[in-house]
Order: C-alpha cells, then sequence, then structure tokens
C-alpha cells in the first residue's frame, strides 16, 4: 500500500493549465502515475487521444518527463521502440540511468484500434507499464462506441433510438485478454480511489517484463453526469460490481476491493446520461439483464479469486 | 555508377539482399525493427543472425506488422538510437501512416526497401509502385541498379540521413536484384564504419536530464511552418546528397550522384529510367552506338528529392526522350517518373526535347532487349519528325483485348 505522507514528497510531473474537461478522469490517471512513480526516471509514451491533445499543444507541454506521441493504434508498439532503444543504448553504456517506461492509451486505442500493437508488444516482453484509461467509448472525436463500451450504453454512433435501445453487444474483457499472455503484472483499477491505483501503478513498475493496468477513468462529457461526481461514479462501478478491483500477479488473483455490500447496478446507471433509456418503464427488462449479467462476471472472479488462494 | 580503376575492397559474391543485410551489420545500428515480407526478408533475417551471434550490439525487434515495425523505428530513433528497418510491398503500404510521421519528426531512419507489385492481384515481383506511392511522404528516395549500387547506397543513406534529419530509403528491385547473385566490392568494416560515424542526435526522450515533448499537436498557428521546413530540408537535402557522394568518392573510390548519365552527352534520343532496367537499356545503347544511332541513357538514383534543374539541364538537348515508368497512376496525367521529368523541363522553359510515356515491368513482366529496341526506334522517327508522339502513356508488352 501506498503512503500518502511518502506521496506527497514525490514530484508532480505533470502540470497544470492543461486543457482536459473539468472533472476529467484521465488527468488524474496520468497525474497519479507520475507520481506513484516517484523519482524514478520515467519516459511516457501516449496514444492519440483526449490526453495527448489536451496537454501537448504546441508550443506547450503539460509534461515534464520526455513525452513521445507519434499515432493512434501504435503506442504499445512505440514504447517497444523506445524500450528497445534504451536497452542497446545502455548496453553500450551511451545511457546511464536507469529509466521506466510507461504508455497511455484510451479505450480506442487499446482495445480496439491499438491491441494487435499492444499484443506483440506484451508478448514481446517489453519491459513497460500499460496503462489503459479506460472511458467506455472514442471519447475525443465525439462520444462513439467503441469495444469496451458496456452493451445498451447510448454512443453517438450506437445510440438509443425509436428502436434501438443503445449498443446491443458485451464489451470486450480487455483485462482478461491481458491475463492471457501471461505477463506478470496485470490489473483492473479505478479513478477515485488513489491507494488502490498508486499501489497497482507502484507494483507494475516492479516488476521485471511488461505490466498492464486497466483504469476506468469516467468522463463526464460522455457520461452525462456532473463534473464533481467523477470520483463518486467511478466508486459506485465498483461498489456495484460492474467493474471490480482485482490484480493478477504471477497468474494469482486477488480481488482488491471487496464491496461491503453490493449495490444494485442502477445506483451506477442512474446518475449517467447514457443510461437514462434504460429507466423507461419498457426497458425493465434490460436493467435485470445487466444485473445478471454483472453477477455472472463478479462470481467468475470470485471463483477464480478464491481457486487461486487455493480454497 | 562508375567503376573505378583500383578496386578498395574486396570482392565478393552475394545477392542484393545479403549485401544488404552486410551494409547493415556494418552500419551497425542501435535499433532494427522489422517484419517478414517477400522478396525483403532475407535482409532481416541475416541481420537477426547476426544480433544472435553477437556479431552486431543491435537489438533487433521482431515486431508484429510493418505498420508496428516503423512505429517502434520512430521511436527508437526519437529515443536516440540509430534506427533501420527493411520492407516491400504490402509492408511498405501498412507502414504508410507512420512514413509521413519519420518525416514530419525529422527522424534520420534509414530503410532497405525491396521493391514490389503491390496487391490486388497479388503478386511478389519487382515493379516500383510501392515507393512510388510514397513519392510525397518526406522520403529521400535513392534507387539502385545493382547490388553494388545497393550496398554503396545504403552506406551512404546513413549518413544522408543523419546530416538532413530526414528517413531515407534504398530501393532496389525485387527478386532481379534482391536474390541475383551478384560480385560486389566490399568494404572493410572499419572503413565504412569510420565513414559512417558515431550517431550524435541533438535532442532524444533518452536524454531524461533534458526532458522534452515529441509529438506534440501543432495547429493552424504553427504546423504549415513546420511542413514548410520539411519540404525545405528536402530540398536542402540535395546539397547533402552531392556531399556524401563526393565523400564517399574520395574514401571508397566509387563516383554517383543524383542519377547517372549514360552516353547521354551528346544524345538525340534517350531513355530515362530507374533500377534494374537500366542494365538492359545499356547494353541496347551500346548496340545502337555500334551501329551509329546516338542513343543515351538517364537512370535516375535520387527520386526524391527530385534533381530538376539538373534534370532539365542533361535533358535540354536531347531531340526525343521516353520516360519508362514501372507503376501506373491510374489515370493521373501520366505515370510519376513521366511526370517529374517533363514538369522539371517546362518549369525551366526547355520546351524542344518530345517526350513520350512508357509503362512496363508491371508485376515482373518481362521487358527485354528487343522491347527496348522498339522504344528507340519509336523516339528515331519521333526525333526526326517522321511519327509524331501519340499524347498517351503506352504499355509495353500487355494483352490488351
Amino acid at each position: 500500500m501506498v503512503n500518502l505522507r511518502e506521496l506527497s514528497k514525490n514530484p508532480v510531473r505533470i502540470t497544470g493549465g492543461h486543457r482536459l474537461c473539468a472533472g476529467c478522469g484521465a488527468g488524474i490517471v496520468a497525474r497519479q502515475t507520475l507520481v506513484a512513480a516517484g523519482n524514478a526516471l520515467v519516459v511516457v509514451v501516449n496514444a492519440t487521444g483526449c490526453l495527448e491533445v489536451s496537454t501537448t499543444i504546441f508550443p506547450y507541454s503539460a509534461w515534464e518527463s520526455p513525452y513521445f506521441h507519434s499515432a493512434f493504434e501504435n503506442a504499445a508498439a512505440t514504447c517497444s521502440g523506445v524500450e528497445a532503444a534504451y536497452r542497446s543504448l545502455k548496453f553500450q553504456g551511451k545511457v546511464k540511468e536507469d529509466i521506466k517506461f510507461i504508455t497511455f492509451g484510451g479505450d480506442g486505442g487499446t482495445y480496439d484500434i491499438g491491441l494487435q500493437s499492444l499484443s506483440g508488444a506484451m508478448e514481446r516482453g517489453h519491459k513497460m507499464l500499460y496503462i489503459c484509461y479506460n472511458n467506455e467509448a472514442y471519447m475525443n472525436t465525439g462520444i462513439q462506441r467503441s469495444g469496451a463500451t458496456p452493451k445498451w450504453a447510448h454512443t453517438t454512433t450506437a445510440p438509443a433510438g425509436k428502436k434501438s435501445q443503445g449498443k446491443v453487444q458485451n464489451k470486450k474483457d480487455l483485462t482478461q485478454i491481458m491475463i492471457a499472455h501471461d505477463i506478470p503484472y496485470v490489473a483492473q483499477s479505478y479513478v477515485g480511489n488513489w491507494n488502490d491505483f498508486m499501489t497497482k501503478v507502484q507494483k507494475a513498475l516492479a516488476v521485471n517484463g511488461p505490466s498492464f493496468i486497466n483504469v476506468l477513468t469516467p468522463c463526464r462529457l460522455g457520461w452525462g453526469y456532473k463534473p464533481e461526481y467523477t470520483m463518486k461514479v467511478a466508486r459506485l462501478a465498483v461498489e456495484t460490481c460492474m467493474w471490480p478491483s482485482y490484480e493478477v500477479e504471477d497468474g494469482v488473483y486477488k480481488i482488491n476491493v471487496e464491496p461491503k455490500a453490493k449495490k444494485p447496478v442502477t445506483e451506477f446507471l442512474k446518475l449517467q446520461a447514457r443510461f437514462k433509456h434504460l429507466f423507461k418503464p419498457d426497458n425493465a427488462y434490460i436493467l435485470e439483464e445487466i444485473q445478471g449479467n454483472v453477477d455472472k462476471k463478479w462470481a467468475f472472479l470470485q471463483n477464480r479469486a478464491k481457486s487461486a488462494f487455493g480454497a | 555508377m562508375i567503376k573505378s580503376m583500383y578496386s578498395k575492397g574486396s570482392l565478393v559474391a552475394k545477392t542484393g539482399n545479403e549485401i544488404m543485410a552486410e551494409a547493415l551489420r556494418q552500419i551497425e545500428p542501435d535499433v532494427v525493427a522489422a517484419y517478414p515480407i517477400t522478396p525483403a526478408t532475407e535482409i532481416v533475417q541475416i541481420f537477426s543472425q547476426f544480433v544472435a551471434d553477437g556479431v552486431v550490439k543491435s537489438e533487433y525487434v521482431a515486431v508484429e506488422s510493418e505498420h508496428s515495425a516503423m512505429s517502434a523505428t520512430i521511436a527508437a530513433s526519437a529515443a536516440g538510437a540509430r534506427a533501420a528497418t527493411s520492407t516491400s510491398s504490402q509492408g511498405l503500404c501498412l507502414m504508410w501512416e507512420m512514413l509521413y510521421i519519420a518525416s514530419g519528426l525529422r527522424l534520420p531512419i534509414v530503410m532497405a526497401e525491396v521493391n514490389r507489385a503491390i496487391s490486388a492481384p497479388i503478386n511478389i515481383n519487382a515493379d516500383h509502385s510501392d515507393t512510388m506511392g510514397a513519392r510525397d511522404t518526406g522520403w529521400i528516395q535513392i534507387y539502385s541498379e545493382d547490388s553494388q549500387e545497393a550496398y554503396d547506397n545504403m552506406i551512404q543513406a546513413t549518413k544522408i540521413a543523419e546530416k538532413a534529419k530526414l528517413p531515407t530509403l534504398v530501393a532496389m528491385d525485387g527478386f532481379i536484384t534482391s536474390h541475383c547473385m551478384e560480385v560486389v566490392e566490399a568494404y572493410s568494416d572499419t572503413d565504412v564504419k569510420a565513414f559512417v560515424g558515431e550517431y550524435k542526435p541533438e535532442r532524444y526522450l533518452l536524454d531524461v536530464k533534458n526532458p522534452y515533448t515529441l509529438g506534440s499537436i501543432d495547429l493552424q498557428d504553427y504546423y504549415f511552418e513546420h511542413r514548410y521546413q520539411l519540404a525545405q530540408a528536402m530540398r536542402d537535402a540535395k546539397s547533402i546528397i552531392l556531399d556524401v557522394a563526393e565523400e564517399f568518392k574520395r574514401t571508397f573510390w566509387r563516383e554517383y550522384g543524383f542519377y547517372e548519365k549514360y552516353m547521354l552527352d551528346d544524345a538525340e534520343v534517350a531513355i530515362v529510367v530507374i533500377g534494374s532496367t537500366a542494365g538492359n537499356v545499356k547494353v541496347v545503347v551500346k548496340e545502337l552506338r555500334e551501329k551509329g544511332v546516338k542513343a543515351g541513357l538517364l537512370k535516375i538514383r535520387v527520386y526524391r528529392p527530385f534533381p530538376k534543374e539538373q534534370i532539365a539541364k542533361d535533358l535540354a538537348h536531347v531531340k526525343a526522350v521516353a520516360v519508362i515508368d514501372r507503376s501506373d497512376s491510374c489515370s493521373g496525367a501520366f505515370p510519376p517518373l513521366y511526370c517529374d521529368v517533363v514538369t522539371s523541363l517546362y518549369s525551366a522553359g526547355i520546351l524542344n526535347p518530345k517526350i513520350l510515356s512508357y509503362i512496363y515491368g508491371i508485376g515482373g513482366r518481362e521487358f527485354c532487349g528487343e522491347q527496348i529496341i522498339k522504344v528507340y526506334e519509336t523516339l528515331g522517327k519521333v526525333a526526326f519528325g517522321l511519327e509524331k508522339p501519340s499524347g498517351e502513356v503506352e504499355y509495353i508488352n500487355v494483352r490488351i483485348k
């Protein structure tokens, strides 16, 4: 567990003044990641997306660490190249410092267009931490559905309409896909629990190999809630078990935040405009379906965590 | 390429791919990231053996696609490494997006490109459709007639790229050059390493004590200047290319320029061509000269930046010129090389030469002596007013209907 007193001494290597929205979760993720990294020297690689366009408007930059962006679908391959250069130059004695590598990508750049690049980089074992700041849609281009968008959510390319109730497909379980890569550390976390997230960042940076954190990052614009609710909404995702906080260290599962009393999914859904249409009387069956699916997934995860401990 | 009287290196029998891998071994990039594709695969296959045997200190990144190959190469270069890759055809197509980023970020990457037709239909043989499609990406493009040139060009490309801060590709024809065994004069490791020198980037990501942001969003208030600077850097690269060639000549006793003139100075009819076909054309030119025909050849080596002023000057006296392209523009006014040659002459106010357009050798279709002679025959008729140019692109050796 991280210690707030210790963390407060760490440098903050992303400055204010960037153009992310009020209440944006992505800025919190970036800031907490770099604070958790402490005094370690890091190079940051970023996929195209909100975080990138809002923090690097030329000639300004919010980043006090070396920062590189080249395109949308290639953040992991890009970090591979930086890390390979590091290994070569370190071996040759041309770079002396110990450096860590952190990649940020949104869910579009990670679940969808960047999945191949991510999978390749993880399989090759590049020593990097890949953080997916997952806001469950293409927010930078205006809230289009992605592979991370939950079933029944309204987005601009899978809208709720007279005949449709939003996205008709399930979201992809990317965390499980990453676990299947047998990398040393995979975790899910969320904005709104700095201790959970920053502890995971430190663990992930400490492993000898690739690591991946999928962090649920509410988008006030895309999800349609009040800017001051970012933390609250993300916490409700965990308290309802819609987005469990768990980690897999060398194949061993651990649920990090076990809700004391599992709240109904409607507690999470009702705060957000993207799920508003589900509260029409005719759509009661959808709410039941969502609850059923969440229960099933949660039971699966609990089972995994139990069996991993040999219960 | 003009052969010297005395050889500087030692003679070896190598295919184009083998000698390209040899050049990379001698250059010893810090990072090579690549993906297999016919007919270029061998280059990185041989190179990865060098890595496996500890012959080079390079990191080899066996990426999962060419898009990632170019992405990782770009990133390695941005990180401060000397970085190289190799590809062909579909691989270059998949790199497309990243080609612009490599040049836009002014990264001195070198790429060994083996020219191959592009799908569909799928075809693995030589034509220039792949690199011609990349002609406006801000990459320096240097083409090779044979293995010797591929080797010499690669050594020079490393230096050119780093001086010009521009990515540079060296192309050779698929199978014809890449797989054909030829005698090549290879130079000593010491000489090549001394010529190429150590790479010292000005700013790089791994210089963590001087952090900087690379790859910013760059909007209407700066973007135009940055793109202008890229285009200007390409124009400025011309003198760098000639300087490097001059140094190469002093070091290795072989002479290179933007292009090779073969019996061109007093020619009345001439062909302009790129790549291995120049060898066949030279044979025909020689034969025609023996018969008293004033035939000549201009073989393009540097296609980007295009040496327009020099070409206009060197073709001004020719009565009839055939520009033979190994790629099609699918209904652009004319194919790419033709457009570059004609606009070079026109913009220099040189309107005398009659210039014909041909397309040949698509997907590895044979283009042999008889057909070359036929082109010269037509040129002769046009030069002396016996025939009028058709005004259309002519396709050589293709079944039409």
